[in-house]
């Protein structure tokens, strides 16, 4: 029988360990398929960071480095610019890259690095059990806001896509999701083209993923997909949000 | 073999060239800033990488990445740049990477000021970071053991995969000496079967230092432990001066250490048996140097720039078995060596002594 | 046998390249020397300041508590490093800048107007080789003729200055106070 469907190689064969409901895995899987499609596992190095995320150094079949809690881009900066030839990618929580790490991200697009970078925003610190997170939204509960985030004390939720894609070196910019199979579709069109632009050595890709977080939302796993088209994409803005002429060629 | 006048901090630059060193990752900060000024212009020309990071923790990463590729890597800082590179450093250690870092140490707390100090002895010295580890650190006390040392950095970081502390000091930076530029020694043969550069023909590797259970970490802390004893039994240096006939000793490292070289010859002069002893690692503690002098010696006084963190080496290292004494200055000032004899005349009552 | 020299004036007279020249003159001879710009509280005050440490043995302690001699180019200097020379030891003072009422009698000070030479040679800057060429005679290890070597060396790139530097060292020699 022709067997139509198995495991990426891109991944290992270490099974997800992930709560129910959790879009990692999802994420997970598509970075292993373009790494495969690419025919660039063997040239890739990824940096994992502190949070759920971190555990993504045990699930990809490429050569990884694990990084200490934001500074994922840093570390990944140093690979690349020890191995400009290797592909370089960081996968990242919203907890790492927006709040611990934003400088690294900033600086990493403003100098046009020629890393991919893929954060996965759940609105939450999930690993350390729920806590409030810079992209947590307004009246959202959390650990840490268990009256539900007041915007006057903790501020607004940070939409870094938006921020990174007003920077010159940063060239390809996307915000998606991975809540339905076309969305899941479209998400994996934008983290391959994240991949290219670095093979091209074009500069500084950025996705961010929205993601679910059932156990800390306190929510069903179906629910949680709802929960995210009802309460996050009004918040963050989606889709490609810059694509240089030089990507758009690609 | 070329003899050149440089400034300390150039003189730095000069031996991460010649180690094959082509990556530097750094931030300016007083007084250390002329090693990233110098590899910036100097790097290029020899296909090298600066790249001036968004901050001292950018910079300590960017060097743990690189590290993890087996590629020789710098960075350089002084005292509360170092600081903020504390957590980088430990994670650098936990993984095992070989690096070589650079504290022109300043005075401090705080901001301090920018004269020479030695008060970051103890956070060289102690691991410095979060965890239980330790760096190896080399004190020079002159350009050409600048030159030396940054040399000897290198390959002992490559030797023992873990991250060298070259510890200086604003005035030896900014001083200019002459410098013979030796040949880089013959570099140690070193396991590469750990470096992440794209698993190919190969299984894939991974460099981190999150240990899942307490098992596993209590594993990791054994192993490191032993790696350190090792460095411990193996790698400790100092240096002797008119020590062997010696009834007190001074104790000093870096740009103290010289100055206390001339006490020591004022002293003999005046019939007074001075000697030196000079660590050159602060860590490994150069606990055997002591050994020889242990029953013999009348007194010691550690000479630092601090309000005395050595001392409690010295002691341990003698076990106080005779008195040791401090002398320091802080805050930027230095000793003369009048100041530092007449402070070993008056505590040991040795004003007495004929001049020969 | 060692020479411990200060350099000082105000910002801008050239009293780090002073330095330099004494030390490339050590460099070319091959001494030991020690180049020390200032530094911790010295560096405040008004006055640039550097030190040179020449000998023809191992230089173990840098730093210099009683100067072999020193020049100083402005009256802020002289103040400041005149109690700093050894009994026995030189200082050249630039008098076009520092009037001085009495001087220490257990030194030789020589005040030349070094400023006033330079500006007759149309270039005032180069007071602090006049006040140079006023201290070669007193040192021990570096004469005219290394002097001359090392600032062949110094102004390479710009080989015009070289003649003006070596007749602006020669005036200040042969000044007759």
């Amino acid at each position: 029988m022709e067997k139509i469907f198995g495991r990426s190689k891109g991944l290992s064969d270490v099974p997800f360990s992930f709560c129910p409901g959790c879009t990692h895995g999802t994420i997970m899987r598509l970075i292993a398929e373009v790494l495969e499609e690419l025919d660039i596992i063997e040239d890739t190095i990824g940096v994992s960071p502190v949070g759920c995320a971190g555990f993504s150094q045990e699930f990809f079949s490429c050569d990884f480095i694990g990084a200490a809690h934001g500074r994922a881009q840093a570390a990944g900066i140093g690979i690349k610019r020890a191995l400009p030839d290797r592909i370089v990618f960081t996968y990242q929580g919203d907890g790492d890259i927006a709040a611990i790490g934003t400088q690294h991200a900033i600086h990493a697009a403003a100098r046009g690095e020629k890393i991919t970078s893929i954060m996965v925003n759940n609105a939450i610190f999930g690993m350390t059990g729920g806590q409030m997170a810079p992209t947590t939204l307004e009246g959202m509960k959390t650990t840490t806001s268990p009256y539900g985030k007041d915007v006057s004390v903790s501020g607004y939720p940070i939409d870094l896509p938006r921020l990174i894609a007003n920077l010159d070196g940063a060239v390809y910019v996307a915000a998606v999701s991975v809540d339905s199979p076309k969305n899941i579709n479209q998400a994996k069109k934008a983290i391959k083209k994240a991949f290219q632009v670095q093979k091209a050595g074009l500069g500084f890709a950025f996705v961010s993923v929205l993601s679910t977080c059932p156990t800390n939302w306190g929510v069903s796993p179906v629910e949680s997909l709802q929960w995210l088209r009802d309460n996050m994409m009004p918040v963050y803005q989606m889709g490609e949000l810059k694509v240089t002429e030089e990507v758009k060629s690609l | 073999m070329e003899k050149v006048l440089l400034k300390g901090n150039e003189v730095i630059g000069e031996a991460a060239i010649r180690s094959g060193c082509r990556l530097f990752f750094g931030y300016p900060i007083t007084p250390s800033t002329e090693i990233v000024e110098y590899l910036s212009a100097q790097f290029p020309k020899v296909g090298g990488t600066v790249l001036q990071a968004e901050d001292e923790i950018g910079a300590i990463n960017m060097c743990y990445g690189a590290a993890c590729t087996g590629s020789r890597v710098m960075t350089a800082s002084s005292s509360p740049g170092v600081s903020l590179k504390q957590e980088g450093i430990s994670f650098s250690a936990a993984v095992g990477l070989p690096m070589v870092i650079v504290n022109v140490n300043r005075c401090g707390p705080g901001l301090g000021g920018l004269g020479p100090a030695q008060s970051d002895y103890y956070q060289s010295t102690r691991g410095g970071g979060h965890g239980d580890y330790r760096t190896i650190v080399l004190a020079p006390s002159k350009a050409q053991e600048l030159y030396d040392y940054t040399m000897l950095a290198f390959d002992l970081a490559d030797k023992h995969r873990l991250p060298v502390l070259l510890h200086t000091d604003g005035f030896l930076g900014q001083t200019m000496e002459p410098v013979v530029l030796k040949e880089r020694p013959e570099a140690p043969e070193t396991d590469r079967s750990w470096v992440v550069d794209g698993a190919k023909g190969r299984k894939k590797r991974i460099l981190a230092s999150y240990s899942l259970t307490n098992e596993i970490g209590e594993a990791n802390n054994l192993r490191w432990e032993a790696k350190y004893k090792h460095i411990q039994e193996t790698e400790q240096r100092w240096e002797e001066f008119h020590t062997e006939d010696a009834e007190y000793l001074l104790v000093s490292f870096g740009t103290t250490a010289r100055i206390c070289k001339s006490t020591v010859l004022n002293a003999r002069k005046k019939g007074i048996k001075l000697g030196l002893i000079r660590p050159i690692t602060l860590w490994p503690f150069p606990n055997d140097a002591f050994v020889p002098y242990k029953d013999k010696v009348k007194g010691i006084v550690s000479v630092e720039l601090s309000m005395g963190q050595m001392i409690e080496d010295v002691k341990l290292a003698v076990e106080c078995k005779m008195p040791v004494e401090l002398y320091r200055r802080q805050g930027g000032m230095l000793p003369t060596e009048h100041e530092i004899l007449t402070f070993v005349e008056n505590t040991f009552n040795l004003s007495a002594v004929e001049e020969v | 046998m060692m020479d411990k020299v200060i350099l000082a004036g105000f910002g801008g007279q050239g009293v780090m390249f002073l330095g330099k020249v004494l030390a490339y003159a050590g460099m070319g001879s091959d001494l030991e020397l020690c180049w020390i710009p200032s530094y911790g509280p010295e560096m405040r005050g008004g006055t640039a300041n550097c030190s040179v440490v020449l000998s023809d043995e191992e230089i173990h302690s840098p730093v210099i508590d009683q100067a072999d001699a020193a020049i100083v180019l402005n009256k802020p200097a002289y103040d400041k490093f005149a109690p700093r020379i050894k009994p026995g030891g030189v200082l050249v003072v630039n008098s076009s800048l520092a009037k001085l009422d009495e001087v220490r009698e257990d030194i030789t000070v020589i005040q030349i107007p070094a400023t006033e030479i330079a500006n007759e040679m149309g270039n005032t800057s180069i007071a602090n080789m006049v006040s140079l060429g006023a201290l070669i005679p007193h040192l021990n290890l570096v004469d005219l003729a290394k002097v001359e070597k090392a600032m062949v060396k110094l102004v390479a790139k710009r080989p015009e200055l070289l003649e003006t530097n070596l007749t602006a060292i020669n005036k200040g020699m042969n000044y007759q106070g």
